[in-house]
C-alpha cells in the first residue's frame, strides 16, 4: 500500500471545500434565475452604483495599503536595529493586536470615533474643535489601517531581520552612506516581505463589507458591501456571485504580482 | 536625537494600536450605561455577561468550534503531509498550489462559495456547515507548518527503525512524530486562531440562531453596542495575551536547552 492514500481526506476536502464551491460560484455567477447562461452578472459592474463601489473599494485599498506601508517599513528598521530590552518583546507587542479579534477593534475604533465619543471629549477638553469623520470614507479607511497594519508589520520584518549584516557593513566599509545602503541593499532585499505585506492588506480591504459597515455608517458602500447585499438584503444569488467573480478577479492579479516576486516564498507570514 | 525621534515613533504606533483596546477595557468596568461619562468603578457589565444566555452560547460555539475546526484540520493536515511527500515534484506541487487557494481568496468569495454550494446540494445551514467551512479554511495552514518540518527530517532514523523491526506505525510515531511535533503544535495553534478571528466566512455558511462572538458583536453593532461587550472584549485580551505568553515563555525555553544541548 502505497503512502500517497493519506493524502486522501486532504483531496476530499479540497474538492469538497474549495473546488466544487468555486465550480458553483462560478455556475451562480453566468447564469440568471431560471439556470439560463448569461453574462449579465458580470457586466453588472459596469453600471453606475457598481462601479462607483468597485473604484471606490479600489481606492480605499490602496490608499489604507499605502500607510500601512509607510508606517510598517520604518517600523520594521526600528525593531530591526533596536536594542531596547529583548527584541522578540518589542516584535510581540506590534503583533498582538493581531490575535484579538477584529470585530471587536473595529468596534473599539466605533466607540472611540462617535459624535459624543472619546476622542471628541478630549479634543472638546483642551479646546480643539470637533472630529467628524465617523461615517466616512477617511474613518473606513482608518479602520482598515489600524485592523491589518500588523499584517504588514510582520513580513517586512522577517524580510529586514534575514537581511545578512555582513552585506550592510561591506556597503559602509565600501563608502557608502545611510541613504545609499537603504536604496541599494535593504529595501530591494525586503522587496518579498514587502510584496506579502501589500498582499495581505490590500485583499483584505478590497473585499471588505464589515469594516465599511461598521466605520461607514451605512454611508461609504463598498464593493464587498454590494455583494454582501445581494446575498442578504436583495438576495439576488446570480448578480452576487457574478460581481464575486469580477472580485475575483482582482484577487488572481494580485496573486500573480506576489508570484512575480516572490519565487521563494520568503515572505510568507508562516 | 535619532534615538529620541525612534522611540517617539514607536510610542505613537503603540499608542494607535492600544488606545482603542485599552478605552474599551476601562469602559467595561463604568458603573454607567454610556459611554460618555465616568460614573464610578462597577462589576455589573461583566456579571450581565455572565448571565447573558445569548453571549454565552457564542462564546461557546466560538470555542468548540475552534478545537474541533483545528483537530481535524490537523489530523487531516498531517496525513496529507505523509502522502504528498510520497509522490513526485511535480504532482506535489499541483497539489500545494491547490492548497493555496483558499489562504489567497478572499473570505467573502470563499463563504460565499460554500455558501451557495450547501444550499446548491440541499444541505441547510448550521453548526455543522460553520464548521465544515472551517476545517476546510484551517488545513493549509497546517500544511504550511507541518510540510517544512517533513523536508527537514532525515529519512534515515526512519528507515533504521525499519530495518531494526518496528512497523511503519510504530516507527512513525516513535520516530518522525517526535520531529514534526513543533510543525503540528503551531498549526494547530494557528488553525484555532483563525477560526476564532473569522468573520465573513461564518456569516455566511452560519444557520439562524447559531451565533459566534464575531458574528454576534456585527448583530449587535447594528442595534447598539452595550457595555456588556467591552466587557467581553477585556476578557478575550486578557485571555489572549495570557496564551501568548505563556506559548512564548515554553517556546523560549524549549530554545534554551536545545542551544545548550548544541
Amino acid at each position: 500500500m502505497s503512502k500517497k492514500i493519506f493524502s486522501g481526506p486532504f483531496l476530499l476536502f479540497i474538492i469538497c471545500g474549495t473546488i466544487v464551491p468555486l465550480g458553483v460560484i462560478t455556475f451562480y455567477g453566468i447564469t440568471d434565475r431560471s439556470g439560463a447562461f448569461t453574462l449579465e452578472n458580470i457586466t453588472a459592474i459596469t453600471t453606475g452604483e457598481h462601479m462607483e463601489a468597485l473604484l471606490l473599494a479600489l481606492g480605499l485599498a490602496l490608499i489604507s495599503t499605502v500607510i500601512c506601508l509607510v508606517i510598517a517599513f520604518p517600523l520594521g528598521l526600528i525593531l530591526k536595529d533596536s536594542k531596547l530590552g529583548k527584541k522578540g518583546f518589542m516584535v510581540f507587542i506590534f503583533i498582538l493586536p493581531m490575535w484579538m479579534n477584529f470585530l471587536l477593534r473595529t468596534m473599539a475604533w466605533q466607540v472611540l470615533l462617535e459624535r459624543n465619543g472619546i476622542i471628541n471629549q478630549v479634543l472638546g477638553l483642551i479646546g480643539l474643535p470637533d472630529l467628524n469623520i465617523i461615517n466616512t470614507p477617511t474613518a473606513v479607511v482608518l479602520g482598515m489601517v489600524y485592523d491589518y497594519l500588523p499584517f504588514m508589520i510582520l513580513p517586512i520584518y522577517n524580510a529586514l531581520i534575514k537581511i545578512d549584516k555582513n552585506v550592510i557593513e561591506a556597503a559602509y566599509d565600501l563608502g557608502a552612506g545611510y541613504r545609499q545602503v537603504l536604496q541599494k541593499i535593504i529595501i530591494p532585499l525586503s522587496v518579498p516581505g514587502i510584496v506579502s505585506g501589500v498582499t495581505m492588506v490590500f485583499v483584505p480591504s478590497l473585499t471588505t463589507f464589515a469594516v465599511s459597515n461598521m466605520l461607514g455608517g451605512g454611508k461609504v458602500n463598498l464593493i464587498g458591501n454590494i455583494i454582501e447585499q445581494e446575498f442578504t438584503a436583495s438576495s439576488n444569488w446570480n448578480l452576487g456571485a457574478g460581481l464575486s467573480l469580477v472580485m475575483m478577479i482582482f484577487i488572481v492579479i494580485s496573486m500573480a504580482f506576489i508570484e512575480k516576486f516572490d519565487r521563494n516564498g520568503e515572505g510568507n507570514i508562516i | 536625537m535619532k534615538k529620541t525621534f525612534k522611540g517617539i515613533y514607536l510610542a505613537i504606533i503603540i499608542l494607535f494600536l492600544y488606545m482603542p483596546i485599552v478605552t474599551l477595557m476601562v469602559l467595561s468596568f463604568n458603573e454607567g450605561k454610556t459611554m460618555n461619562a465616568w460614573v464610578g468603578f462597577s462589576l455589573k457589565w461583566y456579571k450581565e455577561m455572565f448571565e447573558n444566555r445569548i453571549i454565552m452560547e457564542a462564546l461557546t460555539n466560538t470555542l468548540t468550534i475552534a478545537f474541533w475546526a483545528a483537530t481535524v484540520a490537523t489530523i487531516v493536515g498531517v496525513t496529507a503531509c505523509i502522502g504528498l511527500n510520497a509522490m513526485k515534484e511535480k504532482h506535489r506541487s499541483v497539489f500545494m498550489g491547490l492548497n493555496n487557494i483558499p489562504l489567497l481568496n478572499a473570505d467573502i468569495v470563499t463563504g460565499i462559495s460554500l455558501m451557495l454550494s450547501f444550499l446548491l446540494f440541499g444541505i441547510s445551514l448550521n453548526y455543522g456547515t460553520v464548521l465544515f467551512a472551517h476545517i476546510t479554511f484551517c488545513i493549509p495552514y497546517v500544511i504550511l507548518s507541518v510540510m517544512p518540518k517533513f523536508r527537514q527530517l532525515e529519512n534515515h532514523t526512519y528507515e533504521a527503525a525499519l530495518d531494526l523491526g518496528a512497523s511503519p506505525a510504530y516507527a512513525f510515531f516513535k520516530v518522525v512524530l517526535p520531529d514534526i511535533m513543533p510543525g503540528i503544535i503551531s498549526g494547530f495553534l494557528l488553525s484555532f486562531t483563525m477560526s476564532v478571528d473569522d468573520f465573513v466566512i461564518t456569516h455566511f455558511t452560519r444557520g439562524v440562531g447559531i451565533n459566534t462572538i464575531s458574528t454576534l458583536i456585527y448583530s449587535q453593532v447594528r442595534v447598539g453596542i452595550r457595555p456588556t461587550l467591552y466587557a467581553l472584549s477585556t476578557i478575550i485580551f486578557v485571555a489572549v495575551l495570557i496564551v501568548l505568553i505563556i506559548v512564548n515563555v515554553i517556546s523560549n525555553k524549549k530554545e534554551e536547552t536545545r542551544h545548550e544541548k548544541n
